[in-house]
């Protein structure tokens, strides 16, 4: 078993209208199975309302299913006792940098998770000082998080989960808020992660362009998973991505258009250089 | 426009007060507040104002900073010194047809002046001097014991500084939603008051709306960062007594067993 396996994963919730009444129930995810290895990088992708977000959740224990099951490490999410071990197993990172950071000093908000856990005060240091390295935040150390860019804010986030040392980050649309820099700024931060210091990275998105060096992508639609495979076998679908109302990157589209009018092209072409080449310019 | 509301009155510069741990400085306010409140002559003043004046001076912090805080209380002050002086019985002054001025009078007004002036000053000195983030750790450490009467001291120290982190994000926003509905055509300059006043409920109610789902998505973020009460919490920096700290209640204990000695004495000025 992986560090995060889900087995025929289904919740529900009841919707209601303005005056409470209920209006029918709604299956945001429906049946999911995956099973995620330790050290992976994984990308679930989906556009807005696919249940990806309520996945993330699962992940967590924020939420719990209404069928089937979650596994963090093993540890059942429905069980009470493994609650705050799964909560520091598997970390999360929100999509509004603003609504997640506590502390009023960048250090003191990456230490805010180790302290809830009951480290000894000169380990949390240590642990600040690491995570803060880790995400290339800590020459802001001393900074007011209010004084810090967007993208600045979310590797705070990032390096707040890391100090409490998971095995696996998942990260809900981390990106969703932020300028094109501040985007690759968190991508680069979070392979980073994933890369040198070997922890799990679940990464939730709807930007096709961050999802190209994940190890194994899960496409989500109305809470199923409709498509799955490597980034490449997701990407030399175009045709299926489009259905599912997803932006293809133009690199892929632009060899997509000119395979099909006849240019010998390989499928699935992911990056610019990747297109120069197969052109043999 | 909005942000450049300072919060609290924090006066940033190093002195050895500033460095003073929160808790002495909280206890020690106190207690100076209180000794105010013991003397029957004089000379207790006197020690009272020489000691706020070294305080002050060790502070760095320059004095207008500390007659600011009496901008507020000026009528209460005024109030306070007109009645006492014209309504306490005894020995007459002066007596202008019903008004007379008496002896007793004066010197309660006096005292009572002086009194309110150094508590003023005396609690602005900590406001100054201690970042509202001490404060709020000074507080909860010296609310500590309070637990054991079920009182959420822990909790309510969380609540208040995570209120201090949001002011200014709240600020910001209110700014937007100002120029959002400013844009749209709102009005928020003319009019009478009631009608200022109901010219702030467009802008009110986004700002709570916002307001609640960002606290319901911190709650989650605490949650996930394995929050669950002070129990079993450690501290990143937790408040440790230095030596200065220890000198400093010494030098605290002195004022208060100087000056409650001279002021509880019978002169023959009474006051």
């Amino acid at each position: 078993m992986g560090i995060v396996k889900a087995e025929k994963l289904t919740y529900e919730y009841i919707r209601r209208d303005e005056e409470g009444n209920v209006e029918g129930l709604v299956r945001a995810v429906d049946e999911v199975s995956l099973d995620v290895k330790q050290g992976e990088f994984i990308a679930i992708l989906g556009h807005n309302g696919s249940g990806k977000s309520t996945l993330a959740k699962q992940i967590n224990a924020i939420l719990y299913p209404t069928e089937g099951t979650v596994w963090v490490d093993g540890m059942d999410t429905k069980e009470e006792e493994h609650l705050w071990d799964i909560r520091q197993t598997a970390g999360m990172v929100f999509q509004n940098p603003d609504n997640q950071i506590i502390g009023q000093v960048v250090e003191e908000d990456v230490g805010f998770g180790p302290e809830n856990m009951g480290i000894p005060t000169e380990e949390i240091w240590q642990r600040v000082e690491e995570s803060l390295r880790a995400v290339g935040m800590y020459a802001f150390r001393k900074y007011s998080p209010n004084k810090l860019s967007g993208g600045q804010k979310q590797r705070v986030s990032i390096a707040g989960v890391l100090a409490m040392h998971p095995k696996c980050i998942v990260l809900d649309e981390p990106t969703a808020m932020l300028d094109p820099n501040g985007r690759r700024e968190v991508i680069r931060a979070v392979r980073g992660l994933n890369q040198v210091e070997g922890v799990t990275v679940i990464l939730i998105t709807h930007y096709m362009e961050e999802i190209v060096h994940a190890d194994h992508v899960f496409v989500m639609d109305q809470g199923r998973i409709a498509m799955e495979g490597t980034p490449r076998e997701i990407f030399s679908q175009v045709e299926r991505l489009q259905d599912l109302r997803l932006d293809v990157p133009q690199v892929t589209l632009l060899a997509y258009e000119l395979q099909n009018r006849g240019l010998p092209l390989p499928d699935g072409i992911l990056t610019r250089e990747e297109l120069i080449q197969a052109l043999g310019l | 426009m909005l942000r450049d509301i300072t919060l609290g009155q924090y006066y940033q510069t190093e002195s050895c007060i500033h460095r003073l741990d929160p808790r002495v400085k909280l206890g020690g306010t106190i207690l100076f507040v209180l000794s105010l409140f013991f003397f029957r002559n004089a000379l207790g003043y006197v020690a009272a104002v020489l000691f706020l004046g070294i305080v002050i001076r060790l502070s760095h912090v320059p004095f207008r900073y500390m007659v600011r805080g009496m901008k507020g209380i000026l009528l209460l002050l005024l109030l306070t010194v007109v009645f006492n002086l014209f309504l306490t019985p005894g020995t007459p002054i002066v007596t202008v047809w019903r008004i007379r001025i008496t002896w007793e009078g004066a010197a309660l007004a006096l005292t009572m002046a002086v009194r309110l002036t150094l508590l003023i000053i005396g609690s602005s000195v900590m406001t100054l001097t201690t970042t509202p983030n001490h404060l709020t750790d000074g507080m909860e450490r010296l609310l500590g014991p309070l637990r054991i009467f079920k009182v959420p001291v822990h909790e309510v120290a969380m609540m208040m500084s995570i209120a201090l982190r949001f002011i200014p994000i709240l600020l910001e926003e209110t700014d937007k939603i100002m120029k959002a509905q400013i844009a749209r055509g709102a009005d928020f300059e003319s009019g009478n008051l009631l009608k200022k006043a109901k010219a702030l409920v467009p802008l009110l109610v986004p700002l709570f709306v916002s307001a609640f789902r960002r606290a319901n998505d911190l709650a989650l973020a605490m949650e996930s960062r394995c929050y669950r009460g002070g129990e079993g919490r450690t501290k990143m920096k937790p408040l440790i007594y230095q030596r200065r700290d220890y000198a400093a209640y010494l030098c605290l204990f002195l004022y208060l067993a100087v000056s409650i000695s001279l002021g509880r004495r019978t002169l023959s000025l009474p006051l």
